[in-house]
């Protein structure tokens, strides 16, 4: 029988499995990625061989991958999580078909997705997100294009530009909505990890000396080019935010976009936890209280999906949370358990300053997306445009389901992962707050279910149907 | 409070907008309640399948109507819900299911639908998407499927254009008698009216019961899903002999997989869990159909509430020995043959007689005391 039961397998993850099997209880680790990793720590392919140093992250993950193959949790890699339910259930698809899982605790370490702010081209082949660049270069060896223009906000824009860069890519330049003055407001609390500070300043320095042009104040209006990008507009924030008339293009082959991550909440939506809106932390986030404990009795939320504060805090969180459960699970005393996270709740505090500075950096820019063109696409799974949203907003609607309804705005594959936050601030920009319009509800499958997959071989009269519905 | 309104209905259905659309165009003053946004519940969640083949043999006079109002929605509602109207097809995989197949289409063609017991080859022709492993079907004309989630669009419009007073976001929670009219408790608002319609789909038993009255009311948790967007792979709306089937691709591509599998859920927290047990049977039910299915990906499952009475028959009319109040709901595929009785029962508030009686629904019979 297992004990705990932790979804995903970044540093939260990792980590909680890691102490929660290290402590004796019987764990199993969930991920659908091949190796464990998530994407601050994602590791190489399984065939790829590489000599020399793959850097100070690269050392960490391997690290926690290590502690995790040393202690007796059991790792389903491959496994994409598709359903939960009380009690808990968790219901997986692998190459070999659905399964279903349960335990009586489970952590959620889930992560983030990356936000994107919809503009006109978007949808063009060569743009893709600063999330993606980063598995392209870190783990695939990919550059994502020969001339490329890294876009957005926060601080992936430099950790790509400088990956782009030491891989010999050309770094056409960074259009960061940002401005400079923004980042040194946040200073004194990025000195809580002097470390970190220095690592991003060389990279600065770096990204100088290469002579990248970094354009604060700025961002992308337009992508061009049909099949492929050809080229992009970029334009300078006015004083109210907004992105002002006059542009001026750059010449490119791939666009690498993001603006901040979003907390993964799926999960913990559906299953009833109590959640809030919290712009500065990543949006909707599930209520969590210091032992990284939900709403929901038994349920636990480890790392960035509970609201955003970084890969060493997540790495810690999910240390916590495996004690909250050896605590709830009558395996520690409360004594024990005070002993055993003192240090940790400490080394958080730190990390978590830290981290909290760059989750405000990444936070929702209302502005950029009351800026919306109207023939802009902004669902891109039901290709429906804003002048669609707003209509259905005219006709009465007045939060995201009921949009969802009415224009299939969050319908498609991705459930509104994409765009969920661009519809939101687009009706509350109509009148509300983003608490009042809501958000999707979650449903069921998380994520497409290939149908062969799901059903496997069988024959008719294994389908158990119900007795005839009345004449 | 802005006066006393002539009628004020509970729930924004489609029974209770539809009942408050007619009321209103008949010279009524008119309210609408609804605890969330319109047709948010079964009216917005059903599969929004319209066919003769799954309907209650009782309600097929309705149903028949009903499939002509929905087809023609854009003259008597004023806008458009996606309807499409099509063949529909109900299939026989075994001998067993030939002959419930064949009983069903005989009942139900005598209650006046137009269906036609096929042979494989007919129903390949009508169907080229078909599996070869379907021995005979039912074959309907007037089957077709709407958009059901574009059915508050629809609705609220309406109702608004024909001057009801539409409270959505707005929880009644009981009632008073003052004078000779009622006053319904609402947050954050109240109202006064001479006659409450009670439209609250599986929440009625509940609201029969602010007045004193017992009407138990079951709760079905249909569950269904929905593929992505995929190439045409079907052109008709398919059952089985059984009814637990509903299949149809829409316009846009995606193709809907339901037909009253059941999940899990609380009418009272409003929660509900899916049943993979369920999502699975269906879902091959589906691609043993149509075997084309099989290659699509699964987008998204939800659930939704549906009411049943004791006798699977509706509940319409008057609350006995309650002045002035009415409940309607508890209609079997009540997307498909609710708007017929609820214009019925619009009719008869305002004094008039229709050619269809609404007595066998008499909501007396299905009081407990």
């Amino acid at each position: 029988m297992t004990n705990v039961l932790v979804i995903g397998g970044g540093p939260a993850g990792m980590a909680a499995a890691s102490t929660a099997a290290q402590h004796g209880l019987a764990t199993t680790l969930i991920d659908e990625q091949a190796i464990p990793g998530g994407q601050v720590y994602r590791a190489l392919p399984a065939s790829y061989r590489i000599q020399g140093d793959l850097g100070a992250d690269h050392r960490t993950g391997q690290a926690l991958r290590e502690e995790l193959v040393r202690s007796a949790a059991t790792v389903a890699m491959g496994h994409r999580v598709w359903n939960a339910r009380s009690g808990f259930r968790v219901d997986t698809i692998a190459a070999d078909g659905p399964q279903s899982w349960t335990a009586p605790a489970l952590i959620v370490a889930t992560g983030t997705t990356e936000r994107q702010l919809p503009f006109p081209g978007w949808t063009t082949p060569g743009v893709i997100g600063l999330a993606a660049a980063t598995i392209l270069i870190k783990s695939q060896r990919l550059l994502p294009g020969r001339r490329v223009v890294v876009a957005g906000v926060g601080p992936l824009l430099a950790a790509v530009a400088i990956a782009i860069v030491k891989a010999g890519g050309e770094v056409a330049a960074i259009v960061d909505a940002a401005r400079p003055s923004e980042w040194l407001a946040k200073l004194p609390r990025l000195a809580a990890r002097p470390d970190l500070l220095l690592r991003g300043a060389h990279w600065v320095a770096q990204l100088h000396r290469a002579g990248v042009c970094h354009l604060g104040g700025h961002v992308v209006t337009r992508a061009l080019g049909g099949d492929r990008l050809d080229a992009i507009e970029i334009a300078a924030l006015g004083a109210d935010g907004r992105p002002q008339q006059s542009t001026h293009s750059i010449a490119c082959d791939a666009l690498t976009v993001g603006f901040g991550l979003v907390p993964n909440t799926d999960i913990t939506r559906l299953l009833r936890a109590r959640h809030v809106y919290a712009a500065q932390r990543g949006g909707w986030i599930a209520e969590r209280e210091a032992d990284m404990r939900s709403s929901v009795p038994g349920l636990y939320l480890a790392g960035d999906g509970g609201g955003i504060s970084g890969a060493v805090a997540a790495e810690l969180q999910g240390r916590l949370a495996a004690f909250a459960v050896l605590r709830d699970l009558d395996r520690f005393s409360t004594i024990a358990h005070a002993g055993a996270t003192a240090m940790l709740r400490q080394h958080h505090a730190r990390a978590a300053r830290f981290g909290g500075a760059m989750a405000e950096l990444m936070a929702i820019r209302p502005a950029l997306h009351r800026a919306t063109p109207a023939d802009c696409i902004v669902c891109r799974c039901e290709d429906v445009p804003r002048s669609e949203i707003d209509a259905a907003i005219d006709a009465g609607a007045r939060d995201v389901n009921q949009l969802k309804a009415w224009t299939r705005a969050g319908m498609g594959p991705c459930q509104g992962k994409m765009c969920g936050d661009a519809v939101a601030e687009l009706v509350a920009a109509r009148g509300g707050t983003r608490s009042t319009v809501g958000a999707f509800t979650a449903r069921a499958p998380l994520r497409p279910l290939p149908t062969s997959a799901l059903i496997g071989q069988f024959d008719y009269g294994d389908i158990p149907i119900p007795k005839p519905a009345p004449l | 409070m802005s006066g006393i309104y002539d009628a004020v209905v509970v729930g924004a259905g489609v029974h209770g907008a539809t009942t408050a659309l007619f009321l209103a165009r008949g010279g009524m003053r008119v309210a609408v309640v609804d605890r969330a946004a319109i047709c948010r519940e079964a009216s917005g969640v059903n599969a929004g399948t319209l066919t003769m083949q799954m309907t209650r043999v009782a309600l097929m006079p309705f149903a028949l109507e009903a499939h002509a109002m929905w087809a023609s929605a854009k003259t008597w509602l004023g806008h458009d819900v996606g309807v499409v109207v099509c063949d529909g097809l109900s299939l026989a995989f075994t001998e067993g299911e030939a002959a419930l197949l064949t009983e069903r289409a005989a009942r139900r063609r005598e209650a006046g639908a137009p269906i036609e017991i096929v042979n494989f080859r007919r129903a390949r022709e009508i169907e080229p998407g078909l599996s070869s492993d379907v021995l005979i079907a039912g074959h309907c004309r007037v089957d077709g499927y709407a958009n059901a989630y574009l059915t508050g669009l629809a609705y609220r419009r309406a109702l608004i254009e024909a001057g009801v007073t539409l409270h959505e976001n707005t929880e009644a929670t009981g009632v008073d008698r003052v004078g000779d009219s009622w006053v319904l408790h609402c947050r954050p608002t109240s109202i006064r009216a001479r006659r409450v319609i009670l439209a609250g789909g599986v929440w009625l038993e509940k609201m029969a019961g602010w007045f004193g009255v017992h009407v138990p009311i079951k709760t079905l948790v249909n569950q269904l899903s929905v593929t992505e967007r995929i190439a045409p792979v079907m052109r008709t709306v398919i059952g089985i002999a059984s009814g637990l089937l509903s299949l149809k691709q829409y316009p846009h591509g995606t193709v809907v997989i339901g037909g009253g599998w059941q999940g899990k859920g609380d009418r009272e927290t409003r929660a509900t869990e899916l049943v993979p047990e369920s999502l699975i049977g269906n879902v091959r039910l589906a691609c043993h159909t149509i075997p084309a299915l099989a290659h699509s990906r699964i987008a998204r499952a939800w659930l939704g509430f549906e009411a049943e009475t004791a006798d699977a028959l509706p509940a319409v009319g008057a609350l006995p020995d309650r002045d002035g109040v009415h409940m309607i709901g508890s209609v079997h595929s009540g997307y498909t043959s609710g708007i017929c009785i609820a214009k019925l029962f619009a009719q008869q508030l305002l004094g008039g007689t229709s050619h269809l009686s609404l007595g066998a629904f008499d909501p007396a019979r299905l009081v407990v005391t």
